[in-house]
């Protein structure tokens, strides 16, 4: 016969109030194998917890059912407390007679409420009966990350984690790392050179012995689980050698072919073989193929025979490695909605319309203009710059309906680089709400309005043309009631910040949720910030949602120590609650492997003497199972049951109600 | 209404001679409404005290100027306690009213009002006139 112990909680008022516990204690002494029941006042408090531990010796207790709140809330305190009576932690249940009880009944004469905590009590005392002890299931870890994004958010967990001594490996798609941050001019509020700030760490990054950086590179292929993943990732072929490779430049010098530079958003034209900006980490260009005349015609051949080294490698192929890692950080960032969705803007049409970052480059010193703010249409300085905020922004029908949260901030700082490098301009910005949360920002943003003169009209635009020359933007303050119309020389779009074109598809491969927009969802928005629902896959940066730099490196660091204390134990341990498999009764039909969300379902073969496989059947990779109990329902021959929840324990739990 | 912004009338003489004589800046502002929150005419004037400085900061003085507001202010300067960028709008307001004055329209003497008329209105109504119609 069991002998077990009921604790009924009374959570102050909170659940007495609806609920007589007393009388719930005192009905559950009859059932058998319950030896001891009480009532008392807050079982969660460190007395409450010393009478469960008192009693489980005193009574020689092997099963424990604490009836309170949500197991969500004190599982893990009432577990722990068990183990140090010395019982097994899985041995305890809870029961949940406040948020699914006391506080949905507010019946003040106690009868709905107690007769629910009798009957939920009683079911969990006849499941708790049948149901065994289980062990922490304990696994072994590689110690080594993968990071994939090489923008500042990745370029700080990767440091981060080299610091700690860890190995890093750091994928990165385009020629160099450095990411959106490395095209800013200046940073908010600070006006601190964006590149001075950068290119310290991406160098870092490069010289740190623990980093290994794989640039212009996918991740093609993530299998395994937390602790003890296989990613194969593809190195675009660069057609140079980078061993041989020595960054002295010659070939992009002399190569006589060009293409629009993706780096300068379209305001410059690059080499075909080239580095996207001077300071690319690593200094090794690549050759963009689809515009090499060399590789689609077989004609050229002038970076090769200007090579010293010889580098150059026309023939060189995609080259796929494997690596062996226990930790994923995903800093895959943000880029920005095409323009071109917003006919009334005229982006594309005009052509001193511009977007954000295409302002960024040109006022960078080390951008397409030398950091000469000029017209794209006839380099003439501009003496009046309209800027536009929430283009696609808090737009619902035509764009996306979330605030992009950096934009106030980044158009003030444009108005303010303009008057300080065009002395006599005029900044207009028209604005919706200026939204400028965030140590010295407000502050920051008046500066621009006071000191800088910059415009602020509140309304939005709706119409851009072109007329003698002058870009007419028609839009209205609803400050003075009023449409206005500007003749402006320029126009700037403070454009929607989205996820990675790619951002879904590498979701799916990694098994992490995402939003509507494709934006990467964490395990919980508050409290697990960088974690996601896959154990061992951590997330930084703006591929969470629009952040500007200080959040974007705080999560890096975040993620980084998320991994760092990963590591830091010896074996890794994770709740026992996974699905088996019953071998002999598996008839390996494979529901179970197509109904698995995790991928945790491998299958195995039964071999005889002679090493032929005979049989097969499923089998579950204890590392990847969340517990979630699918495979269990699709199971067709019941031979599934997830530890802790089994059949004949929850069937023992429905019959006692 | 459709007004053509200019970067000339943002910079406008007059408006930096209306910023001299009061010592305010009306880009400072930025247009809580606390002022016409608590003006006591405010109901009565065709622009409250907000909307008269996002007409300064829109450079169209020449309409501050015409407003009836600037002749319904009394002074009492609760705009400017209120205020929680240190902007005062009465003041701004008086410097409106020496502009207009200055231009000669509106002119005033007292001898020239009749008997009547200043017996009949209250004390406190003939002090702000004063200050208002006749400098």
């Amino acid at each position: 016969m069991p002998r077990i112990g009921v604790f009924v909680c009374q959570c102050g008022n909170n659940i007495e109030s609806t609920v007589d516990t007393r009388k719930v204690a005192e009905e559950m002494k009859d059932l058998p194998g319950v030896v001891f029941t009480c009532s008392y006042k807050f079982m969660c408090s460190s007395p409450g917890q010393e009478m469960l531990k008192e009693m489980i010796k005193k009574h020689d207790l092997d099963g424990v059912v604490v009836s309170a709140c949500s197991p969500h809330m004190h599982e893990a305190t009432f577990r722990k407390a068990c183990e140090k009576a010395g019982l097994n932690p899985y041995r305890c249940e809870i029961t949940n007679i406040r948020e699914q009880c006391s506080w949905v009944h507010p019946d003040k004469t106690k009868k709905t409420g107690t007769l629910k905590s009798m009957d939920l009590t009683r079911m969990t005392i006849e499941r708790l009966k049948r149901n065994r002890p289980l062990k922490t299931i304990s696994m072994s870890v590689t110690r080594r990350a993968l990071v994939i994004g090489g923008g500042i958010a990745g370029i700080q967990a990767a440091l981060d984690m080299a610091e700690g001594g860890i190995e890093v490996i750091l994928v990165e798609k385009e020629p160099s790392i450095g990411g959106n941050m490395a095209r800013l001019s200046e940073t908010f509020p600070t006006m601190d050179c964006s590149q001075c700030i950068l290119t310290p760490k991406m160098v870092e990054a490069e010289l740190n012995e623990n980093i290994k950086l794989y640039t212009y590179s996918e991740v093609e292929k993530v299998d395994g689980y937390i602790g003890n993943f296989t990613v194969t990732i593809r190195k675009k072929a660069r057609y140079v050698k980078e061993e041989l490779c020595t960054g002295c430049g010659e070939c992009w010098e002399k190569c006589p072919y060009k293409a629009e530079s993706e780096f300068e958003m379209e305001l410059k034209e690059r080499k075909v073989i080239y580095t996207p900006f001077p300071q690319s980490v690593p200094n090794i260009p690549v050759i963009d193929a689809p515009d090499c005349v060399m590789i689609q015609k077989g004609k050229c051949g002038v970076c090769a025979k200007v090579c010293g080294p010889k580098a150059i490698d026309f023939e060189q192929k995609d080259e796929f490695i494997e690596e062996k890692i226990g930790a994923i950080v995903v800093a895959t960032g943000y880029e920005l909605m095409p323009n071109e969705r917003f006919g009334e803007y005229g982006y594309g049409k005009i052509k001193d319309v511009i977007s954000g970052l295409q302002f960024e480059r040109l006022a960078s010193s080390s951008g397409p203009t030398g950091g000469r703010i000029v017209r794209p249409s006839d380099g003439k300085e501009p003496e009046t710059v309209v800027f536009i905020q929430c283009v696609g922004s808090r737009d619902e029908k035509k764009g996306v309906a979330y605030c992009s949260k950096v934009c106030c901030m980044y158009t003030a700082k444009h108005t303010m680089l303009y008057k300080h490098k065009v002395h006599h301009g005029q900044a207009y910005v028209f604005y919706m709400d200026i939204r400028s949360g965030g140590k010295r920002y407000e502050e920051f943003v008046r500066r621009a309005i006071e000191h800088d003169g910059a415009m602020y009209l509140r309304g939005r635009v709706s119409r851009v043309y072109e007329k003698d020359g002058k870009v007419i933007v028609q839009g209205a303050d609803t400050l003075s009631g009023t449409q206005v119309e500007i003749e402006a020389d320029m126009v700037v779009l403070a454009t929607a910040m989205v996820p990675r074109g790619s951002a879904v598809e590498l979701a799916q491969r990694l098994g992490i949720g995402y939003d509507k927009y494709g934006f990467y969802n964490e395990y919980h928005p508050k409290l697990r910030p960088v974690e996601t629902v896959n154990a061992g896959i951590y997330l930084a940066g703006t591929c969470i949602g629009p952040m500007d730099i200080p959040d974007s490196v705080s999560m890096g660091s975040a993620a980084a120590s998320k991994v760092l204390s990963l590591f830091a134990k010896e074996k890794l341990a994770r709740e026992p609650i996974v699905a088996h498999v019953d071998t002999p009764v598996c008839n390996a039909c494979w529901d179970c492997l197509t109904a698995c969300p995790y991928k945790a379902i491998e299958k195995e073969g039964i071999r005889d003497r002679e090493g032929n496989i005979v049989r097969w059947h499923a089998k579950v990779n204890e590392g990847v199972c969340q517990g979630c109990g699918v495979c269990v329902a699709a199971c067709r021959s019941k031979c599934i049951d997830l530890a802790g929840y089994r059949d004949e324990e929850v069937f023992a739990a429905i019959n006692a109600f | 209404m459709k007004i053509k912004i200019e970067n000339r009338a943002l910079k406008s003489e007059e408006l930096k001679h209306l910023e001299r004589i009061t010592g305010e800046v009306p880009a400072r502002c930025y247009q809580c409404g606390n002022c016409s929150a608590g003006c006591p005419l405010s109901y009565m004037m065709d622009y409250p005290p907000s909307q008269m400085i996002r007409l300064l900061q829109l450079g169209r003085i020449e309409e501050a100027k015409r407003a009836e507001s600037v002749w319904l202010c009394v002074s009492c300067m609760q705009c400017y306690a209120r205020c929680p960028k240190d902007v005062s709008a009465g003041t701004l307001f008086e410097g409106l009213r020496h502009l207009a004055l200055r231009e000669g329209k509106d002119y005033r003497k007292i001898k020239e009002l009749d008997m009547p008329f200043l017996k009949g209105a209250p004390q406190q109504a003939l002090v702000c006139g004063f200050r208002k119609f006749v400098s």
